[in-house]
């Protein structure tokens, strides 16, 4: 089907940040292409933990941390759905001494940024959490954070988008995308060619094929989180639970089911695809066990996992091309972008509309790797 | 492929023991896993503690099959290392060599196999209607199951209702097992037997064993009724009767008959999903409107290791699938270097001839490809999730959805306990009814392990076999 785009802003990749992104770009008054090879949503945005989390990232992602933090309660109003959002905390387990002092360190490091951390040792960690059958030495609770329903958000987001008067095309994978000298030139699913002034890259563990066409390489990996989810057991879990020094998390839903990740799954042959390592399912499944004894019986209904981009310094890519003038970047989510996702998606409206963050985020320049790749360019 | 894996057969039914019964006379051992306690498979189902009943009284005309099948096995078993109980629930995808993950005594093992054979069945395949999860609605095949494996019925009077060969076999079992039959409810038009007419010429006994059993149950005083559409089951918490439309000189009447069971279901669906994870390519089945993995004539998949055979490879019946199995097995062998066996053309020529009874034999218990044309909304669509039909249009319609798994993902239909195995086949029919699309355009739910549920306290002491 041939057809042919003129439009303000291109965006590739229909994830929660490139949904997030085109509703913002689109609000502020452009016209605005979102375009996906599948569908909005169905990659990493779609079939995450849920964790909405604050709570252990490095200081320089708190501010758009916190900046995320004050759009989750809205998405009733933005996008018409709460997508399951609930801020029941998030409690962070310490099994040794010195664990915990890692909590008590990084409770310390990130004070001025309004996390409202609790440190909770001893037995006092038994009186507020009965429930809790694990020995932990400590927590950290982060009292506001919490957990949404991944499956929702960002397809809601794309719709509203769409209502918004978003060209949506999902199914559309882009394929050539060049610079005109006066915008970006770009050929996607069967014979659709857009034309637009500026051009995001939001496309997820995808996004560094984007890059490097604009000479921006990146050591961008791709990670498998593996997830376990349980049939629908009575509520009892009130909090989304992680561990200091572990790998396992878990948190339940409101129907019951326990969602539990930890430890990577393996890419298949098509590396759109992967599968949950059985070894990494099983050691959070006895992780579990250890933690609550009572879902020894429970079943086990579905592994799965999903493909995320991680960048060597755990930070993601945000801000515009060192190469090319209205190119923004966006990807690179280190496991943790489902939170920050819809901030990114405001950040990007700024940085389209006027060139401009209010929200730091030079610690997420494309350019920092840029001395690296060269070196290592050098040492070969 | 290290050479001291041997080939795993999954599957102790019909087919799984043919082709384990090759695999020994060429002189291998292979293991062969089955969850079931015994091993017979569906049709040829035993007790799980002998009640003294004779094989004609438990499998009737088969009853001969029965004994044989059976009796082979016992004989085999001296010769294959045979685990019963024992749950596959995953098969490593070709990109991670070739093991699989099974649950057997509450304990994970993993166990390595040179080359895989799928002999994995069939279950019914169930539409839903208005109270189709109350108690007292089983179906066709788990009242029969109810029969042979434990000598009892779901009701003493049973209204039998549906579409495909079960339908009358099972009602006439029932009434030889003293239960009241109160009516056979046909969802086809009595005008799609004329289909039945050429294959008397080719397959008399078939054809003879259905007037048989329609004939004795008619004998008895049993209504059957052709052209049936349901329009809810009655009784608050227990079925107490069905109310149903149906086609009279008259025009559509309404009418209801009392019962204190339901049995209905709409022939069979295969069971897929470890061909599916294990990598094998699927392709559309026009006539059971279903995904079957792609196979040769013997049984060899796209993926050089992993062979099907019987129900799980395409529905052809208990005969089809001794001789199914039979065909892949002689694949693994030429696959491992032996000569191709000599009867191998004649096996062929007979299941082809069975496949083509059976292509004549579906056409007389069509599909009811109009069904969500009259089904409320309010109906249960997905009962382990408890999605309505209306949430499904809706989640269809909000979400632009045109394929199977964004269904899933936008309205957790098939997301259960069951992982769409019972509720994909209806949410597959609703999702290309309502977008106007063929079955096959909508695609398939991608399968994920486990297929079945499995204790989250497994994991403890993993064991492996034949795995690097
Ligand atoms: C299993 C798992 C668990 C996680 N748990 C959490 C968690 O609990 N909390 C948290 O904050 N984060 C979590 N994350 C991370 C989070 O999901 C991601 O960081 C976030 O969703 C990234 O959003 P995105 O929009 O960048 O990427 P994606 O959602 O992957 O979107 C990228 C999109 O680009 C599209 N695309 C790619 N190539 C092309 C092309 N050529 N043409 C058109 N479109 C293209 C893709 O189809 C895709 O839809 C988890 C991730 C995974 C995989
Ligand atoms: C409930 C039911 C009743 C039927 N009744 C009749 C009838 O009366 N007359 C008739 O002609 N046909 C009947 N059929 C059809 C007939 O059973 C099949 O055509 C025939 O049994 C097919 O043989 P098979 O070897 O392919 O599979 P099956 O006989 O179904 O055997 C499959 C075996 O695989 C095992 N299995 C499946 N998945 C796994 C797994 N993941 N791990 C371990 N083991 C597994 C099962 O336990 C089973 O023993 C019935 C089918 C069903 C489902």
């Amino acid at each position: 089907m041939s057809r042919r785009i003129s439009i303000d802003v291109a965006i590739i990749g229909g994830g929660l940040v490139g949904s997030s992104a085109a509703l913002a770009i689109r609000k502020a008054g452009l016209s605005v292409a979102l375009i996906d090879k599948g569908y909005c949503g169905a990659q990493a945005s779609g079939v995450n933990y849920g964790g909405v989390r604050r709570q252990g990232r490095p200081p320089e992602q708190l501010p758009l941390s916190q900046r995320a933090h004050r759009i989750w309660p809205q998405l009733k109003a933005m996008i018409g759905i709460d997508a399951e959002y609930m801020r029941c905390g998030h409690l962070k387990l310490a099994r040794t001494e010195k664990d915990f002092a890692k909590l008590e360190a990084y409770a310390e490091t990130v004070r001025d940024y309004g996390l409202g951390l609790e440190l909770i040792a001893g037995s006092a960690l038994e009186r507020r959490f009965p429930w809790l059958s694990a020995k932990a030495v400590g927590a950290s609770l982060c009292p506001e954070d919490g957990h949404a329903n991944p499956r929702l958000v960002a397809p809601a987001f794309a719709r509203a988008a769409e209502r918004a008067g978003v060209a949506v095309l999902e199914l559309t994978p882009v394929r050539d995308v060049v610079a005109t000298g006066n915008g970006f030139g770009i050929l996607a699913g069967d014979g659709v060619e857009i034309r637009c002034r500026q051009l995001v890259n939001s496309a997820g563990a995808w996004s560094d094929r984007f890059a490097a066409q604009f000479g921006e390489a990146v050591p961008l990996i791709r990670i498998y989180p593996s997830m376990v989810v349980t049939e629908p057991l009575p509520l009892r879990l009130p909090v989304s639970m992680g561990e200091q020094g572990g790998s396992f998390y878990g948190r339940q839903v409101a129907r019951g089911n326990y969602v539990m990740g930890g430890g990577r799954g393996l890419p298949l042959a098509d590396p759109d695809y992967s599968r949950p390592s059985v070894t990494a399912a099983s050691s959070v499944m006895q992780r579990a066990i250890a933690l609550f004894p009572h879902l020894a019986h429970a079943q086990v209904i579905r592994f799965w996992s999903g493909t995320e981009a991680e960048m060597p310094d755990g930070n993601p890519v945000i801000g515009p091309s060192e190469t090319t003038s209205g190119l923004f970047h966006a990807f690179g989510f280190c496991g943790a972008g489902f939170q920050t996702a819809p901030a990114v998606g405001a950040v990007l409206s700024e940085l389209v509309t006027e060139g401009r963050s209010t929200t730091p985020i030079e610690a997420f320049s494309i350019g920092r790797f840029r001395k690296v790749t060269a070196e290592t360019a050098a040492s070969l | 492929m290290s050479e001291l894996l041997q080939p795993v057969i999954v599957g102790a039914g019909p087919a799984g023991i043919r082709a384990a019964g090759r695999l020994v006379r060429a002189g291998l051992r292979p293991i062969v896993l089955d969850e079931g306690q015994r091993a017979g498979g569906q049709i040829y189902r035993r007790p799980l503690i002998e009640d003294g009943r004779s094989y004609r009284s438990r499998y009737g005309s088969e009853a001969g099959k029965a004994r044989k099948l059976h009796e082979s096995f016992e004989a085999l078993l001296p010769e294959i290392d045979y685990r019963p109980e024992t749950l596959v629930w995953n098969v490593s995808p070709p990109e991670r060599g070739n093991q699989l993950d099974v649950l057997s005594a509450g304990g994970h093992r993993q166990i390595g196999f040179s080359q895989l054979l799928l002999c994995t069945g069939a279950t019914d395949r169930v539409l839903p209607f208005p109270g189709w999860t109350t108690s007292g609605v089983y179906t066709l095949g788990a009242s029969q199951t109810a029969l042979k494996a434990q000598g009892c019925t779901i009701g003493d009077r049973v209204v039998f209702m549906g579409s495909g060969p079960l339908l009358y076999l099972v009602a006439w079992q029932y009434m030889k097992a003293g239960a009241r039959v109160e009516a056979v409810l046909d969802t086809a038009p009595f005008t799609s037997k004329r289909h039945l007419l050429p294959l008397a010429v080719r397959a008399s006994r078939i054809v003879g064993l259905g007037l048989f059993y329609g004939l004795q149950l008619q004998l008895a005083g049993v209504r059957i009724h052709y052209g049936v559409r349901p329009e809810m089951v009655l009784g608050k918490g227990q079925v107490e009767g069905l109310r149903f439309r149906r086609r009279t000189l008259m025009g559509v009447a309404s009418e209801t008959i009392s019962c204190d069971a339901l049995a209905y279901g709409f022939a069979l669906r295969p069971e897929t999903q470890l061909a599916d994870l294990a990598g094998c390519r699927f392709r559309f089945d026009e006539r059971d409107r279903t995904w079957l993995p792609e196979r040769d004539a013997l049984g060899r998949t796209s993926r050089p290791d992993v062979y099907v055979a019987g129900d799980g490879s395409g529905i052809a019946g208990a005969d089809a699938a001794e001789i199914s199995g039979e065909l892949a097995a002689m694949a693994l062998l030429e696959d491992r270097g032996q000569a191709s066996a000599a009867d191998a053309p004649r096996l062929v020529t007979a299941r082809d001839a069975i496949l083509r009874q059976r292509d004549i034999l579906e056409s007389a218990f069509p599909f009811p490809d109009d069904w969500f044309e009259t089904v409320p909304d309010e109906t249960t669509l997905c009962r382990c999730e408890e999605i309505t039909i209306a949430e499904g249009r809706h989640a269809i319609a909000s979400g632009a959805v045109t394929e199977i798994n964004r269904l899933k993902a936008l309205s957790r239909v098939g997301m259960g306990r069951c992982q769409g195995r019972m509720c994909s086949a209806a949410a597959a029919e609703l999702l290309s009814g309502t977008c106007g699309t063929a079955a096959d355009k909508v695609g398939r739910l991608r399968a994920q392990a486990p297929v079945k549920p499995i204790p989250l306290g497994f994991s403890a002491g993993l064991e492996t076999e034949g795995c690097s």
